[in-house]
């Protein structure tokens, strides 16, 4: 029965973050234009967006190879897995087991990786700069993520997500240095691998500016609906993991019944909403930085979490 | 029955293939006939050795009556010794099926020909010796062998060179190993492992003899700064051997240095961690930086060589520092991640080097600014080439993944470890080898990026043909294993258990007893993974996306000219090479690291002279150490020359002068 329950569980939150994921970039879409004072579109565009694409035909590149096709598929399959295994509304989850917060991240390094050479596939100077930024960035953004993921598990005591959100979810971790400094750094790589303003602007075709939007502008049609979507499933991602290890509370417990997992979705559509705000919050209060001065920021993302790790190694109660 | 009777048999064969190459290396069946015996004969050493790391086959010790007359050559095949056989062996079978196709292309088979196996046979050596003296006499004639065979196309200028420099590190590392074990032999002589096992010896001797053997090994393996030889020779042999040097030599020196400092050492010093994980790390990032740069595609796999060899002494780092503060468990993890490292990069860099020689096979270029596009002419090889780039990034659901995640969990069991110079060394090293993870993903984005993707740059590239079946399937062979030790990691690290648990008296949990096979360092709440239903999800939701969206969406697909924001270039020179997809990282790192230095040669208004753009970058371990010594050396040199041109009454007083000084310093001393 127990072997049942989590089951479901494990199979909701896959179908939640499949469903939601456009929903929060619609979001954030709007509040961006609404703070703007601007209309905006409606809050389901994504989802249009993404029906529209899947139903055109696609315009493939001369110059592309069958690696090109296979892409988009792999990079959704890994950003999908990778968001199924961190806890939305329910803790518990069947498969938590499968991949910690380590493997997760390299989970949406491969998915990098992968976007990274089709920016390469086609041949043009476009992909290549998206690429080669990307790979930048990425170089940086990892290891601040890593440490950051060190100094939760140290906190911890474990990589494993869900125990960390039960862990941090207890009155006995309290307010620490270490980890607000950990939050931070999470927030700023956040940003980065999300391709958000300051590092990169998601609504941009302004060429010498973008990052991500210049890897896949080769893609057209059900391979371009497949990244889009991968790429409201990696904010989502973000968006929960931040939520599930900073604000843990009401993520049901395994084993709560129905109001509790009632309860947890509540909490979690609040959060992803607070989480959404903020980001168009503050994504409309900053200006976009130069590419080169991208590197400052994440060192000081990198700083604070070799920060935060080293202060936990000095001492578990920092 | 005994592991040895199978082992030393097969050497015998390798040597006699050896002496047969060079009777029969200028006939055109030498190369398969070669090549064919060194399979068979490294395919039954796998055999036998993953038959002694299970325990089939009996461990006991041999003495031959070869060597020095009144030691002879002790032979010994023990759990760490099958587990390096192993390496050996497998990387073994693997070049020398490669080597049957690839070996047709060679210009001058018998300046191959009869070191290939004698190089299979002195590392298969190093492994099983058990006296100081057969290993120092295997080492050097490992060396050796592969020396000729850096120098097979020693007509190439620069081939001359790095066989010459690599001659000297080769040299100056055996004389330190020398001197290390002519340390631990103490004044007895007690040459024998098992002796020198046994022996008392004072603190400090033991300290010089870690740190010559550091030394020794450290420059064999390309531990920084002692690396310099090493992206220069490795990438001048064919690339078979290139695969072998670089994939598994660099290993038999980690060996060398585990049967040393774990196994005949005893007790480790605390300080001799702190010393390993922060030559670790350095070598870690300076490999992989240096890598990123490198536009010559067989160098930018030796650099990424060194930067593995910085993740296994990282690994062994820790592990020493575990055993010292008595924390077994974990000390057998971080040995186990970096033996894992071991197999897993013999692996892959294997692969990656036949790659880069399919490509140069193929097109004959190793400059990646000339290739590109080769997916279209070479998808077999690309295919593999691509699996080995995933791999050695350290992305799941490939096997590089599993060992930089178990040396991670290692760092995390580490707020244990008593001492600030610990305490702070470790998570520093965290970072860099966090950093140094995260810079090979970059690199081999580039690799595989510039190589195989885009347009063809050269004609060369644009007419290539994919390479014969033997290479094709020693690829092939390399990448399933890279892969199905990525998803079942468990049974690799449950081999394992009796080598932590004789080096470090511990071991890590049961792996394979665990439901759906997922590996759990240390306690099932504190970290786990498990790559098969990784690579189960991954499949399947790829797929079940590919599939709903084919059957329900849509299928069409037009062929159109490339978009480019509207204003697409027909010139392949318009697309990122690997100088410019390395700009970004080398703005950010190398100007502290290289001296990267840019200028624009930009002119006047008016005139039609091409403008440049130079970039000058400098190798500072180059320049402040190994200049200096060089200079230094020159120097000398060139003021001992005068001795050589003096009269016979001189020559007669100095033979006079030192006489006498000798007699001196002879009756001061007593």
């Amino acid at each position: 029965m127990d072997l049942i329950l989590s089951f479901l569980i494990q199979a909701a939150q896959m179908a939640i973050v499949l469903a939601l994921a456009p929903l929060l970039t619609g979001f954030v879409r709007k509040v961006k234009a609404r703070l703007l004072r601007r209309q905006g579109a409606s809050v389901f565009q994504p989802y249009r967006d993404i029906a529209r694409l899947l139903r055109k035909e696609v315009v493939l590149a001369e110059s592309a190879s069958w690696l090109f096709r296979v892409i988009p598929y792999l990079i959704f399959a890994a950003t999908w897995v990778a968001a199924a295994l961190v806890p939305t509304f329910a803790g518990g989850l069947l498969f938590s087991w499968t991949a910690d917060l380590i493997a997760i991240i390299a989970l949406l390094g491969s998915a990098r990786f992968f976007l990274a050479l089709a920016g390469m596939d086609v041949g043009t100077s476009f992909g290549g700069i998206g690429a080669s930024r990307e790979v930048m960035i990425a170089s940086l953004a990892e290891p601040a993520m890593l440490l950051t993921v060190f100094a939760l598990a140290l906190v911890a005591g474990s990589t494993q997500l869900s125990t960390v959100a039960a862990v941090l979810a207890t009155p006995e971790v309290g307010l620490r240095v270490s980890l607000a400094m950990a939050l931070i750094a999470l927030v700023m790589v956040a940003l980065a691998e999300n391709a958000r303003i300051p590092v990169d602007n998601p609504a941009t075709h302004l060429e010498l500016t973008m990052v991500h939007e210049a890897m896949v502008l080769e893609y057209s049609g059900r391979h371009l609906a497949m990244i889009e979507f991968a790429a409201s499933l990696k904010l989502l991602l973000y968006i929960s993991l931040i939520a599930c290890v900073f604000v843990p509370w009401g993520i049901a417990a395994p084993g709560s019944g129905l109001a509790g997992f009632a309860l947890g979705a509540g909490a979690y559509l609040a959060k992803l909403a607070v989480g959404g705000f903020l980001l168009a919050f503050f994504e409309t209060s900053i200006a976009k930085m130069r590419v080169f001065r991208v590197p400052d920021f994440l060192g000081v993302a990198l700083m604070l979490s070799l920060l935060g790790t080293l202060l936990l190694f000095a001492s578990r109660s920092l | 029955m005994q592991a040895l009777m199978i082992h030393l048999p097969l050497v015998g064969v390798l040597l006699a293939a050896a002496v047969l190459a060079t009777a029969i290396a200028r006939s055109a069946s030498a190369t398969p006939v070669v090549y064919a015996i060194c399979a068979v004969a490294s395919a039954a050493g796998l055999a036998a050795a993953l038959l002694s790391l299970t325990g089939g086959l009996s461990a006991a010790p041999l003495v031959l009556p070869l060597g020095l007359p009144w030691v002879g050559a002790h032979f010994r095949i023990d759990a760490l010794a099958a587990f390096f056989l192993v390496v050996v062996n497998l990387g073994g079978t693997a070049a020398s099926i490669y080597g049957l196709g690839y070996g047709h292309h060679e210009d001058a088979p018998h300046r191959v020909l009869p070191f290939f196996p004698a190089f299979l046979a002195g590392m298969n050596l190093v492994v099983m010796a058990d006296d100081a003296f057969t290993f120092l006499l295997s080492w050097e004639f490992m060396s050796l062998a592969s020396w000729a065979l850096v120098l097979a196309h020693h007509r190439e200028a620069a081939n001359a060179r790095a066989a010459y420099i690599y001659l000297l590190m080769a040299s100056f590392g055996t004389m330190a190993l020398l001197l290390a074990f002519g340390l631990l032999a103490g004044p007895g002589g007690e040459y024998a492992f098992a002796s020198i096992r046994e022996a008392d010896r004072a603190p400090a001797i033991a300290a010089l003899a870690l740190v010559l053997m550091l030394v020794g090994a450290g420059s064999k393996a390309g531990l920084a700064p002692l690396h310099v030889w090493l992206p220069l020779a490795h990438p001048a042999a064919p690339s078979h051997v290139s695969a072998l040097m670089s994939g598994v030599m660099t290993k038999v020196a980690i060996y060398g240095f585990i049967r040393v400092v774990f196994d005949l050492l005893g007790e480790p010093a605390w300080w001799s961690s702190v010393l390993l994980l922060a030559l670790g790390g350095a070598t870690a990032v300076l490999g992989i930086l240096h890598a990123m740069m490198e536009t010559d595609l067989k160098r930018l796999l030796a650099y990424s060589t060194i930067e593995n060899i910085g993740v296994i002494f990282a690994g062994l780092g820790l592990s020493l520092a575990f055993e010292a503060n008595g924390m077994g468990w974990a000390a057998a993890l971080a040995l186990v991640a970096a033996l894992f490292h071991v197999f897993n990069h013999s692996l892959f860099k294997s692969l990656l080097f036949f790659g880069a020689g399919a490509v140069l096979t193929a097109t004959g270029q190793r400059d990646m600014d000339r290739l590109g596009g080769l997916i279209h002419r070479m998808p077999a090889t690309s295919l593999a080439f691509l699996v080995g780039c995933v791999a050695i990034s350290a992305l799941p659901p490939f096997n590089g993944f599993v060992s930089e995640w178990m040396i991670f969990q290692a760092i995390l069991q580490s707020p244990n470890l008593p001492g600030w110079g610990l305490k702070i060394m470790v998570p520093a090293v965290g970072g860099l080898l966090a950093l140094a993870a995260a810079l090979a993903a970059a690199c081999f984005v580039r690799a595989f990026g510039v190589v195989f993707l885009g347009r063809p740059r050269s004609t060369v590239a644009e007419q290539a043909q994919e390479v014969d079946h033997f290479s094709i399937a020693a690829m092939a062979f390399l990448a399933a294993l890279c892969l199905l030790a990525g998803i079942l990691p468990g049974f690799v690290i449950d081999s394992l258990a009796p080598i932590t648990q004789a080096l470090v008296g511990g071991s890590m949990p049961d792996q394979t007893g665990d439901a759906w096979l997922s590996i759990v360092p240390i306690a099932e709440g504190r970290s786990s993974y498990n790559g098969l239903l990784v690579f189960v999800f991954i499949a399947v939701s790829a797929w079940l996306a590919a599939y709903l969206v084919h059957r329900f969406a849509s299928r069409e697909l037009r062929r159109g000219p490339a978009w480019d924001c509207g204003f697409p270039e027909p010139s392949p020179a318009t697309q990122y090479t690997g100088g410019s997809f390395a700009q970004p990282i080398r703005r950010v790192f190398g100007t502290m690291v290289f001296r990267a230095r840019e200028t624009v040669d930009m002119p006047p208004p008016g005139s039609t002279a091409p403008a440049r753009h130079r970039v000058e970058m400098r190798d500072l371990v180059w320049d402040w150490l190994f200049a200096p010594i060089a200079g230094a050396v020159d120097f000398a040199a060139g003021h001992l020359n005068r001795l050589q041109f003096l009269t016979i009454r001189r020559y007669l007083s100095f033979v006079f002068l030192a006489l006498i000084t000798l007699l001196l310093v002879l009756a001061l001393w007593t």
